[in-house]
């Protein structure tokens, strides 16, 4: 079954955009990562304008977010202060990040930076994430618990708030920074940032990671829906058809991988991600290194 | 087809005599709706010849139809190898090139269509490309249009079917025009060449409305007008479905 998309101006299988959000939906619900740095390419895979599929995937993000938060907060796996300051960091650094996209734009190179961002971060981020839970899943097997440090150097600042549902007593700037960095690249990036924030979030601020997710997820529907209208108003490229079949697909993978996610353990959840991560990574890293099939490439418009 | 060359002989005993022989044509629809099922379409263009005398003997007469879609300017690029990556270095800007092309043949082009007339209606895609914009800013701006004409040609976007017009008896002719699923909307125009020893002797033209209907339409003409309200309800759309998955879900569970 075909569907037209009035926006992309272009003819898809409805199953195929049904199960590329399903699969991105589960995941965003195990990892609390939006998944855009999945279904973005994806999407440039199955023929989707690249302009039209960032600013879908953005919209797309918004709903697979909403109804895994929904199921993070029955749970009372959100902090919702740390969620709020987050996100004043994370838009004031997305609009930072429209002003370099546009820059770049008109350099002619904007391919090439959000390849090579995607590259550099999934790499040092994937990897980090692969060696660091490995070590801990092989200390947890020996039987050893790590002692857990409780105070990093970003918490001797001032301005200090008490995250009561995160167990921390630390200053506002830390967070208000990780916020800000993770709003300038998924601006650049064109996704939600979660990858960048999950990380961050354990291994910058110390929170715990049954938290991590759905603060996470909280914080990113704001910054995917800001991303959302920006590309709307500005782009005009943003398919409500093409969100509307990856979000009835990816809503329901989201709350069947909220369920997976609690089951397995927070090392096994940190493994997994970081495989998926650098699978991604390197993906993108082959497609820049290996000669194209075809070298042309068309843009429409004056550009 | 005896009917409508009843029409056309009625018709040419009609109108005064302009040319010795002239193309009357329709096409099986004058409007193409795309809805959003829309999977592509095909189109019959048929007519006939009318003449006031008999069939001149010299050379055979042939029949090219063209359709092309609205034309637009875009720009090609060109990879190449740098520090060991694949990156964007050669631009080429096309000034116009049709979104969708089509040229169906009673033969082959080259055998049926001289140089010059080819220049003068401009009918092979290569022509149909205005490129003035790319030369001399390219070392290779011929290289640039190939390549379009190369990704567009994958798509089915630029169709060249040489031997697909039927022309029986010299007077009627008819051709289908396979329209792709990947559609972009506006005036699509038909025209249709009578040659004779290569050179034109006759021509035609009509436009076709293509056009984007129903919701899809409606979104389009949204995204376009009224763009903040269109991501606001892009927005609602995507906090809705994310509120009712999660409470149908949470419906199942206990």
């Amino acid at each position: 079954m075909q569907v037209y998309l009035p926006i992309a101006e272009v003819s898809v299988n409805v199953f195929l955009l049904l199960g590329l959000g399903g699969i991105v939906g589960v995941l965003s619900g195990i990892f609390g990562v939006g998944g855009g740095f999945l279904i973005t390419p994806l999407l440039f895979f199955i023929g989707i304008p690249p302009a039209v599929a960032v600013s879908t995937s953005a919209n797309q993000i918004v709903a697979s977010s909403v109804s895994a938060v929904l199921a993070h907060l029955k749970r009372k796996t959100v902090d919702l202060k740390m969620g709020v300051v987050l996100l004043i960091g994370g838009n004031v650094g997305a609009l930072f990040g429209v002003q370099v996209f546009a820059l770049m734009r008109e350099l002619g190179q904007v391919d090439l930076l959000v390849n090579l961002s995607y590259v550099l971060f999934l790499g040092v981020i994937g990897a980090l994430m692969f060696v660091e839970s490995l070590r801990a899943l092989l200390r947890s097997g020996k039987g050893v618990r790590p002692k857990r440090k409780k105070h990093y150097w970003v918490h001797n600042l001032p301005f200090k708030v008490k995250f009561r549902t995160s167990g921390l007593y630390i200053s506002a700037i830390p967070p208000l920074l990780v916020g800000m960095a993770v709003g300038v690249l998924s601006a650049i990036m064109g996704v939600g940032g979660g990858f960048i924030m999950v990380p961050a979030m354990i291994y910058i601020l110390g929170m715990p990671t049954k938290v991590v997710v759905g603060t996470s997820l909280f914080q990113i529907i704001f910054v995917a829906a800001f991303t959302t209208l920006m590309h709307a108003i500005t782009n005009q490229t943003v398919d409500i058809i093409l969100a509307l079949f990856l979000l009835i697909g990816g809503v329901i993978g989201a709350q069947i991988g909220s369920r997976v996610g609690v089951r397995l353990k927070a090392e096994q959840l940190r493994i997994l991600l970081a495989i998926i991560v650098l699978g991604v990574c390197f993906k993108i890293a082959l497609d820049l290194l290996l000669q194209p099939s075809e070298l042309f490439s068309i843009t429409l418009g004056t550009g | 087809m005896r009917v409508l060359l009843a029409i056309a002989l009625l018709i040419s005993s009609l109108m005064p005599l302009q040319a010795q022989e002239q193309v009357v044509a329709g096409i099986s629809q004058d409007q193409i709706s795309i809805t959003t099922d829309f999977d592509g379409s095909e189109l019959l263009i048929f007519g006939a010849v009318k003449r006031e005398t008999a069939i001149q003997q010299d050379a055979p007469l042939e029949v090219i139809v063209t359709l092309s879609g609205p034309s637009g300017p875009l720009n090609v690029r060109q990879k190449s190898r740098r520090f060991g990556i694949w990156i964007n270095t050669g631009n080429a800007r096309m000034d116009a090139a049709p979104s969708f092309y089509a040229v169906n043949t009673t033969a082959p082009l080259d055998e049926i269509l001289s140089v010059k007339a080819n220049q003068i209606a401009r009918i092979k895609v290569n022509n149909a490309i205005l490129a003035i914009g790319a030369f001399g800013r390219v070392a290779n701006p011929g290289q640039y249009r190939e390549a379009l004409i190369r990704i567009r040609e994958n798509d089915d976007l630029y169709q060249l079917n040489e031997g697909a017009v039927k022309f029986s008896e010299q007077t009627l002719f008819q051709t289908r025009v396979t329209l792709p699923a990947n559609l972009t909307e506006g005036d699509f125009e038909t025209r249709i060449f009578l040659l004779r020893g290569g050179e034109i002797v006759a021509s035609y033209q009509d436009t076709l409305d293509v056009r984007k209907v129903g919701l899809g339409r409606w979104l389009y003409n949204l995204s376009k007008t009224n763009s903040p309200a269109y991501g606001v309800l892009a927005l609602i759309i995507a906090v809705i479905a994310g509120w009712m998955a999660s409470a149908v879900f949470g419906y199942f569970r206990r």
